[in-house]
This record gives structure tokens, C-alpha cells and sequence, in this order.
């Protein structure tokens, strides 16, 4: 039998505001436990919610970048349940009247052509503390405890629409979930490092037989920690539910977790025990009013789509389309970009050196671009550098390696170190004449005619001069004397 | 009749040309509280040594002539709902009963800011639930008239101080009539100000909708006084209300001639007491024989207010109080526990008094799917309603005069074991915590020694023609 599938996301984005959404205390990854805490965000007695506007703004700036509708009202509701890391017992969220609704997001579909996702709804709510076991399971733990740091945290909740253009195959699901990131990324509203949680996502998924009128029931999909675990999750869901079809049996309306380790889904509960959240409008907020103002001002002052940024990136700059890609793949690795392109004259160069070699030391010394030591302008004079033949490519790794770990800048990296270029022809001359006399041999081959014999020679010039010899230069004094 | 016993206003003007000092009246209070409140208990928590500081402090700026305020050195209590900073706030609950505030709720700082001296913590109906101060965890307050009967609630504790002498002034707060009705109760003036004027800030919610914080003392004059301190916007409560702020004792007047006073006739038929509505009415003629007008109007929807004020403040309960889990502060049960779930069990069940239980599972109940539309929508709804009521009203009318409760004090345990009874006894004063308008109790008398309370209604924000109609009556009466 063949399937259709319909997939449907429900994301979290930890937004990138200085403060929590109801009070004043800050947000950050590396504080100590509960370090990050106030009366307010541990649920004190007597303590009230006061709206962070900058949350709101970035809610509805994500809403604006996937072509939502921003609703001029908007509540906050509460959610009730009950959980150590949920200090007041509920969680403000948003339940009827969400900032943002009705969007779409233009992904690549399989057929090749541009495909429509909808987008239900995104809305603002507050983040969860986390518990913290004191032996590697729950269940072999003597006790838990709670870090409130995140209690708190603004979230946005991106709603896939279930009806609307949903999304058909893993390869959609893959280019959905990438191309959210990016655009939040992008345009500022979170950073979405997925280690640190701040992008986290359940699933929806149900199938059809092809031709058949209805899909069956949906079932959800949580605990996924990362991209790859979310399309295992799903392609696991996709044989199970299939097989579940084939043999003639039903698919029940159910949540499952995802087992990291083993790779499966696992149920968590029924339809049946689905709990009752007792949403209510929150009385401790008033109705948001969103001033058609505001709005205009937050789109004024959008910043650059990641789609529209690749294509200046190909357009403008001239650099590949794979390295475009790559490169707009992380904002900050874009804004690095950007902020090298003034001092550099050979941009193409430029796009691969950030594509190859500056990731791979990211990688290696696993940091982000933030924390990255070199600054763009020498990064753009180091490229500069090679791009006119001052020195190799390889002299450039070696200058870059050193740039990363001290701080200099490649000149006085190259002073210092003395790998300034051999320019001079006397001191060039005097070396071919030297190696030709020690490979005879080769230069009797090169008289032949076997020109590839060259650059055996040029290679023990490199060796001799540590690769500080003009290659070109060299090459043609060769030729020369032969 | 020792200084504790004077009214604020009298206090200060004492106070201010030094014939007495904040030490001595507190010291007075301090006494009283000694003698009588084994007795009353209309304190959880007694704080003499840090009153003392405070009167010593107070008579220091008297005697150097600098920040005095109306109600600096003067005793006040504060109910028990309010946080005050390293001193201990229980709401009357056992789930509480060693919680120390880290904070101090807005109020107390600008009543402490403004040279009061804290007092105490008085008694309440746990986390503010009842009409009786009888559902305190911590044993019911007895009205200082007779202690056989209950004092109101659920702000009794701070009626019964203002009453007794324990305390000059008192800070209470109001959900369905907790202020208004202790008031009445207890022989003294209550005022609950329109929903947004006092910063809710600290103030452990019951049902955040409706609660508000206000003053009682033991004259209008003394009410005014402390709203001065205690009103005004405050940013870390989004629901209360950027208006200007009037000046409420400087701007007090007695001047009645032409006040349209409107009296709702939903509010004169079965279930009051006949002798509730003579003191009620013959207030009425006095205070229309001093030029005001009376005016007879229909709030036709009031029948629908007891009703929609159990749904719309339960569910809101419901949810307010499922912080006390055990987990970050408060009780924690010590029972063995075989996991999370039973932790929450026990410490709730051991933690909350049965009428709190009550309510948590009413307000569940109206939450919850399949339910909400026919219980909390509903009674928004009808909320909406009894707003549009007074609205229209007000288009006739400045104020409006019912009785505060049905009746006079009743006997401690009267009416505790059937609580549809006690909550009727809320039916004259929830109508005002819907619509959000301010309300005032003001003594209009006694029957048989237990004092009888006058409600007045105001327009919301102005809390100004409360206090002059209640104003008036007072000095009327008092000349009479
Ligand atoms: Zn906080």
C-alpha cells in the first residue's frame, strides 16, 4: 500500500529578549542554577505578571515575517496543570485571540515547485523551569530539583496549520523546520541554538491510503531533542502507523514520546486521558490592544529575510550558491560576512574561506561565531592577502590558525613569523639554479617536454622556502632556464 | 476611653502638636491587644517590638518637624493577605503558616513609607474565603460587640481591631463584600475603592477580578486618610488604573444639598430583615431631610449576582491557588509518598481547610471542557449585565444606598454548616466586586446592641461622593 502523509509542527522558539516576559530578571544560558529568579517568575504569593512589550514585538515581527494576520486583540490565557518546574500551577499563554494568525511559510516541495505551508497560529507564552535529577533517569533518582532560571522565558508557539497546505513528506518537514529557524534566526527574534533547547518542536502526523477520502487519527510526537531525531521520529511513526494500516488495524488519537536511545515512539497516553488545561482568560492581564502603529513600525523595521538576503549574497557579492546557502544558513555567520565585505576585494574567496575554513575552526574549537576572536576586518585583510598572491593558501591557514589563537593581525603575523613572501627574483634564481642541479634527472625529463615535471621542482622550492616562494614567479624561472 | 481608642483624624491632629506621641498610642494598642485578644483573636501575628521602632521613629520626625503624614505614628493592622517582608503572611491557612513574604505588597510599603506604625497581621476567612472570619485555620475572631457572634469576614480580624481598639486603622481587602461587611458587623466604616484605584501587588489573590484593597476605620474621615496613602497606580499591576489620584481627606466635604441618592428596590425585599430596613431607611430620610435627593431605581438583574459571583470567583481561585504545591515554599506534607502526585495530595489535602476545598473544586468544575461555556461564559455574561445595571443607573443617580447584609451579626457557627446559607449573606455587597465599583459600610445604628451597616455605591473613580454622602451621615448623626 502507499501513504499520504500530513505532517504538522507545533514550534517552541525561546525568544532573544534581554528580561522574562513578566518581570525584570534577565535571560541567560550560563547563570548558576536559580540565579536568574525574582518573587514574581517563582510564583510568589501576591505576585503579578507585568507583559514585556519587547516579547510582544518580537512575537508579532515573527508573525509578519510568515505573512500572518496580526490580530488588533489579543488575550492572554492561563493553562492549568500542575508540575514542579510550573511555579504558579499554570502557565500564561494564549488560547482564543492569539497575536498571530493565519500565515504561510513557501518552502521547496518534492514536485520541485514552490509550496504554500500554512501557519494556524503563533503566540507569546511563558517558558517552564527545568528539573534537574540527581541520578541520570527519573526513575533511578533519590530526588529532583528545580532551576527556575528559565520559569519565565518568553516562548513563541509556531502552530502549523492540520488543514491548510499541510506539510506532505519528510523532505518538507525538513525544509519547513530549516527555513523557520533561519528566518527567526534572521530576523532577530531567537537564536534557536537547539543544544540549549531554545528550539524545541512536537509533531503531529496522520496517513492516508492513497485515494482514500480521509486521513486517520493524528497522533503527536514529543520529547524529539534534535532535527535528526524528529524526522527518525517520524519516519519510525510513518512505518509503524503504515504497518498498523496494512494489517488491517486502526490508528488511535494518541501522544508519544520519542526514546532517543532506542529510536522509537513510545505511547505516553490516550486521547482519553488527555489533560483538561481549564484555559481561562488571565484576570491578572488586561486585553492587549496592538496599535496598528505599532505594527507598521515593527515591520518598517524588519530586518532582512534570509531568502531575499541569499540572493544579494549570489547577486551582489558574486560568491557561490552553495556557499550563499551555507552561509545563510546562521545569521551571525551572515552578519560576519557582511561586516568582512568592505575591506575585502575578493569576495568569491571570501564565501569559501568562511564556508570552509573559519567553520571548520568553529567546529573544531566548538564556538559560535559570537564568540569568535578575529575581527572581520583582518579576517577580510588575510583573504586580501592571498587573493593577491601575497601569500598561499597554505601560509593563510597557517596565519589564520595563528590569528585565531593570539589575536594579531595577519601582518604582523606574517612579520613576526617571517613568512613573508620570496618576491626577490635574485634569491628565486639562485634557488632553481640549486634544486635544478640536485634533480638532474627531472630537468633532463622537463627538457622532453614533460612539463608536468615543473612542478616537482616547484614543490621542493615550497618545501625549501616553507612555502613562502612565489609559485608563479618560481614556475616561470624555471621554464625560463630549461 | 484610652488613646487607642480615638479616631485617626484626632490622633493627628494630637500628634502633631505633640500632646501625645506615636509611642504612647501604641503602646495603648499594644495593651489592648494583651487584654482583649485571647479573647477576639483578631491577630495571627503581633509585632510589638517592630511597632515600638516604628512609633519611636514616627516621634523623631514629629520632634524634628519633617515627612509627617496624616497617618504617620498612628497603629495600623494589616490583614493577613497582604505581604509584608520578613514578617510571616498565612491568609488564615495552615498551607502558609510559616511562609515569610520576601517582598512587601505596594500597600504596606507606602503605608510604611509614609511613617505608619504595622501593628499586626489580622485574622481572616482562610486565603479570604467566607463571610465570617470563622474559616480561619487558626481559630475564628469574635465580635468585639458579642463575642458569641462572628465579626464578618472575611476581613473580620481587621473589623474587629478597628473596633476593639487593637488597632486605630486597618487595611482589609474585598472580593464579594470582605471589607463592607466586617464593617457593618463590627459598628465601623469600611470602604472598598473602585476595582483598579489600589494596587493589588502583594495581595494574595482569591479571585483576581474582583479583589481590591481598602481601609477601615472608625469614621469616614479615618477611611480617607489612609486612601490617600494607599491609592495611585502601580506598574507591577497591570490591572490597576493610571487616573489621577483625587485628594481624598483634603477634599472631604459634608455637603449633601442636592446629592441624588438612588435606592434600588431589589435590594428592600424578602430575606432582609425588617429591622436592618428601618435603620437603613430612617438613615435615608435623615440624610434626604438634609437636602439630598431620593430617588427610587430597579437594578433588575441583581438576582443573577450571588450566582455569577460563585462561578466567576471560584474558577478564578481554582486556578490562583494551585501554587501551593509544596514544592517552593509553604507546607509540605511529611507523609511518606510514593511519588509527585502524592506530594501534591497531602500537602493540599492537609494544608487547606475544607470551605478553600470547596471552592477549588466549584471552580474546577466550571473550567473545565464541556462545562465553560455553560457556567464561566455565562456568568461573565450576566457580570456584564449587572455592570450595564448601575451604568444606567448612574444616569439618574450619584450614589446608591442599600443595606451592607441582610442582617446583624450572627452566632459563631450559625450558618457554618451550610454554606449556601452563608453565602446569601453576601447578596448586597458582591454586585459591587463584579461591576467594579467602589462601595462604603457606614454604622447606621444598632438592633439589641449589634450595629447595623448602610452601603453606599459610587461611580467608578468616585470614591469622593462616597465619602461625602458617608461624611455627612456621620456628622448628622453624630449631632443628633
Ligand atoms: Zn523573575
Amino acid at each position: 500500500m502507499d501513504f499520504d502523509v500530513i505532517i504538522c509542527f507545533e514550534i517552541h522558539a525561546e525568544l532573544s529578549t534581554k528580561t522574562k516576559l513578566f518581570c525584570r530578571c534577565p535571560v541567560s544560558y550560563d547563570a548558576a542554577p536559580n540565579e536568574n529568579i525574582c518573587p514574581v517568575c517563582t510564583g510568589h504569593p501576591g505576585t503579578l505578571p507585568v507583559l514585556n512589550r519587547k516579547a510582544v514585538e518580537c512575537c508579532i515581527r515573527a508573525g509578519l515575517a510568515l505573512n500572518c494576520n496580526i490580530n488588533s486583540r489579543s488575550i492572554f490565557a492561563r493553562k492549568n496543570y500542575f508540575y514542579p518546574d510550573l511555579p504558579k500551577g499554570y502557565q500564561i499563554s494564549q488560547y482564543e485571540c492569539p497575536l498571530c494568525e493565519d500565515g504561510y511559510l513557501e518552502i521547496p516541495g518534492d514536485d520541485g515547485k514552490p509550496y504554500i505551508v500554512g501557519i494556524k497560529r503563533i503566540h507569546l507564552e511563558e517558558d517552564a523551569g527545568k528539573l534537574v535529577h540527581s541520578a541520570v533517569t527519573f526513575e533511578a533518582s533519590e530526588y529532583s530539583l528545580v532551576d527556575y532560571n528559565r520559569a519565565g522565558v518568553p516562548l513563541i508557539e509556531i502552530v502549523a496549520d492540520h488543514t491548510k497546505n499541510p506539510i506532505r513528506s519528510l523532505q518538507e518537514a525538513r525544509s519547513y523546520l530549516g527555513k523557520v529557524r533561519q528566518i527567526l534566526q534572521h530576523i532577530g527574534v531567537s537564536d534557536c541554538v537547539i543544544e540549549q533547547g531554545q528550539f524545541r518542536c512536537d509533531v503531529n502526523i496522520s496517513l492516508r491510503q492513497v485515494k482514500s477520502p480521509d486521513f486517520n487519527e493524528r497522533v503527536e510526537i514529543k520529547n524529539m531533542a534534535s532535527f535528526k531525531s524528529i524526522i527518525e521520529a517520524l519516519k519510525y511513526e510513518i512505518k509503524r502507523q503504515s504497518e498498523i494500516i496494512e494489517s488491517g488495524g486502526e490508528i488511535s488519537q494518541e501522544t508519544r514520546l520519542f526514546d532517543e536511545v532506542k529510536m522509537v515512539t513510545v505511547p505516553m497516553r490516550s486521547k482519553e486521558d488527555a489533560p483538561d488545561y481549564r484555559y481561562f482568560p488571565d484576570p491578572d492581564l488586561v486585553e492587549l490592544d496592538i496599535d496598528r502603529d505599532f505594527v507598521r513600525k515593527i515591520k518598517d523595521d524588519m530586518p532582512e529575510l534570509p531568502g531575499i538576503r541569499l540572493n544579494r549574497f549570489i547577486k551582489d557579492f558574486g560568491i557561490s550558491e552553495e556557499d550563499a546557502h551555507l552561509i545563510i544558513g546562521k545569521r551571525d555567520l551572515s552578519d560576519y560576512f557582511e561586516s568582512c565585505v568592505p575591506y575585502c576585494t575578493d569576495l568569491k574567496k571570501l564565501g569559501s574561506w568562511i564556508t570552509n575554513e573559519l567553520i571548520k575552526v568553529l567546529n573544531e574549537n566548538s564556538i559560535s561565531i559570537k564568540k569568535f576572536p578575529v575581527a572581520p576586518k583582518d579576517f577580510a585583510r588575510l583573504i586580501t592577502l592571498i587573493s593577491c598572491n601575497n601569500i598561499t593558501e597554505k601560509i593563510g591557514r597557517l596565519v589564520f590558525k595563528d590569528m585565531f589563537e593570539t589575536g594579531g593581525t595577519p601582518d604582523s603575523i606574517i612579520e613576526e613569523k617571517g613568512l613573508k613572501p620570496i618576491q626577490e627574483t635574485d634569491i628565486l634564481e639562485k634557488m632553481v639554479e640549486e634544486i635544478m642541479k640536485e634533480n638532474p634527472g627531472v630537468v633532463s625529463r622537463l627538457k622532453d617536454g614533460k612539463k608536468e615535471s615543473v612542478n616537482f621542482l616547484i614543490g621542493k622550492i615550497m618545501k625549501r622556502t616553507r612555502g613562502r616562494a612565489d609559485a608563479k614567479k618560481v614556475s616561470a624561472l624555471i621554464l625560463k632556464k630549461v | 476611653m484610652e488613646l487607642c481608642d480615638y479616631q485617626a483624624a484626632e490622633l493627628a491632629r494630637l500628634l502633631r502638636k505633640r500632646e501625645i506621641s506615636s509611642r504612647e498610642i501604641t503602646e495603648s494598642a499594644l495593651l489592648r491587644i494583651e487584654n482583649k485578644d485571647k479573647t477576639l483573636n483578631a491577630f495571627l501575628t503581633v509585632t510589638p517590638e517592630f511597632a515600638l521602632k516604628q512609633a519611636d521613629a514616627a516621634d523623631k520626625k514629629f520632634k524634628e518637624g519633617r515627612d509627617i503624614s496624616p497617618v504617620t505614628g498612628i497603629p495600623v493592622a494589616i490583614k493577613d493577605n497582604l505581604c509584608t517582608k520578613g514578617i510571616r503572611t498565612t491568609c488564615a491557612s495552615k498551607i502558609l503558616e510559616h511562609y515569610i513574604p520576601p517582598y512587601d505588597a505596594t500597600v504596606v510599603k507606602k503605608i510604611l513609607q509614609k511613617g505608619a506604625v504595622l501593628i499586626g497581621k489580622t485574622n481572616m476567612d482562610e486565603f479570604a474565603m467566607g463571610s465570617s472570619t470563622e474559616n480561619s485555620a487558626f481559630g475564628p475572631t469574635r465580635n468585639p460587640r458579642d463575642i458569641k457572634r462572628v465579626p464578618g469576614g472575611s476581613s473580620g480580624g481587621s473589623a474587629c481591631a478597628v473596633a476593639s481598639g487593637e488597632a486605630v486603622l486597618a487595611i482589609g481587602s474585598d472580593t464579594g463584600g470582605s471589607i463592607r461587611q466586617p464593617a457593618s458587623f463590627c459598628g465601623v466604616t469600611g470602604m472598598k475603592p473602585t476595582y483598579g484605584r489600589v494596587s493589588r501587588y502583594g495581595l494574595v489573590s482569591y479571585a483576581s477580578s474582583l479583589d481590591q484593597i481598602g481601609p477601615i476605620g472608625r469614621s469616614v474621615e479615618d477611611c480617607t486618610m489612609l486612601m490617600d496613602v494607599i491609592a495611585g497606580y502601580d506598574k507591577r499591576d497591570t490591572t490597576s488604573i493610571n487616573v489621577p489620584k483625587p485628594d481624598f481627606s483634603g477634599s472631604l466635604s459634608s455637603d449633601i444639598n442636592g446629592l441624588r441618592i438612588g435606592l434600588p428596590k431589589e435590594y428592600f425585599v424578602e430575606g432582609l430583615d425588617p429591622l436592618v430596613k428601618e435603620k437603613v431607611i430612617d438613615a435615608v430620610n435623615l440624610l434626604g431631610s438634609h437636602g439630598a435627593e431620593i430617588i427610587e431605581i430597579s437594578l433588575p438583574r441583581t438576582p443573577f449576582a450571588v450566582g455569577a459571583y460563585y462561578l466567576i470567583a471560584t474558577a478564578e481561585a481554582s486556578s490562583n491557588l494551585a501554587r501551593y504545591d509544596g514544592v517552593k515554599y509553604g507546607l509540605r506534607a511529611e507523609r511518606d509518598q510514593s511519588g509527585l502526585e502524592e506530594m501534591y495530595e497531602y500537602t493540599r489535602s492537609e494544608g487547606f481547610g475544607k470551605e478553600v476545598k470547596r471552592r477549588i473544586m466549584l471552580g474546577c468544575y466550571v473550567l473545565s471542557a464541556g462545562y465553560y461555556d455553560a457556567y464561566y461564559l455565562k456568568a461573565q455574561k450576566a457580570r456584564t449585565l449587572i455592570k450595564d445595571d448601575f451604568d444606567r443607573a448612574f444616569q439618574d443617580v450619584d450614589c446608591i444606598i442599600t443595606p451592607t447584609s441582610p442582617s446583624t451579626a450572627f452566632e459563631i457557627g450559625e450558618k457554618s454548616d451550610d454554606p449556601i446559607k452563608m453565602y446569601l449573606v453576601d447578596i448586597y455587597t458582591v454586585s459591587l466586586n463584579l461591576s467594579g465599583l467602589p462601595g462604603m459600610s457606614v454604622n447606621c445604628g444598632t438592633i439589641d446592641g449589634l450595629p447595623v451597616g448602610l452601603q453606599i455605591i459610587g461611580k467608578p473613580f468616585d470614591e469622593e461622593t462616597l465619602f461625602c454622602a458617608g461624611h455627612a451621615y456621620q456628622q448628622i448623626a453624630e449631632r443628633k
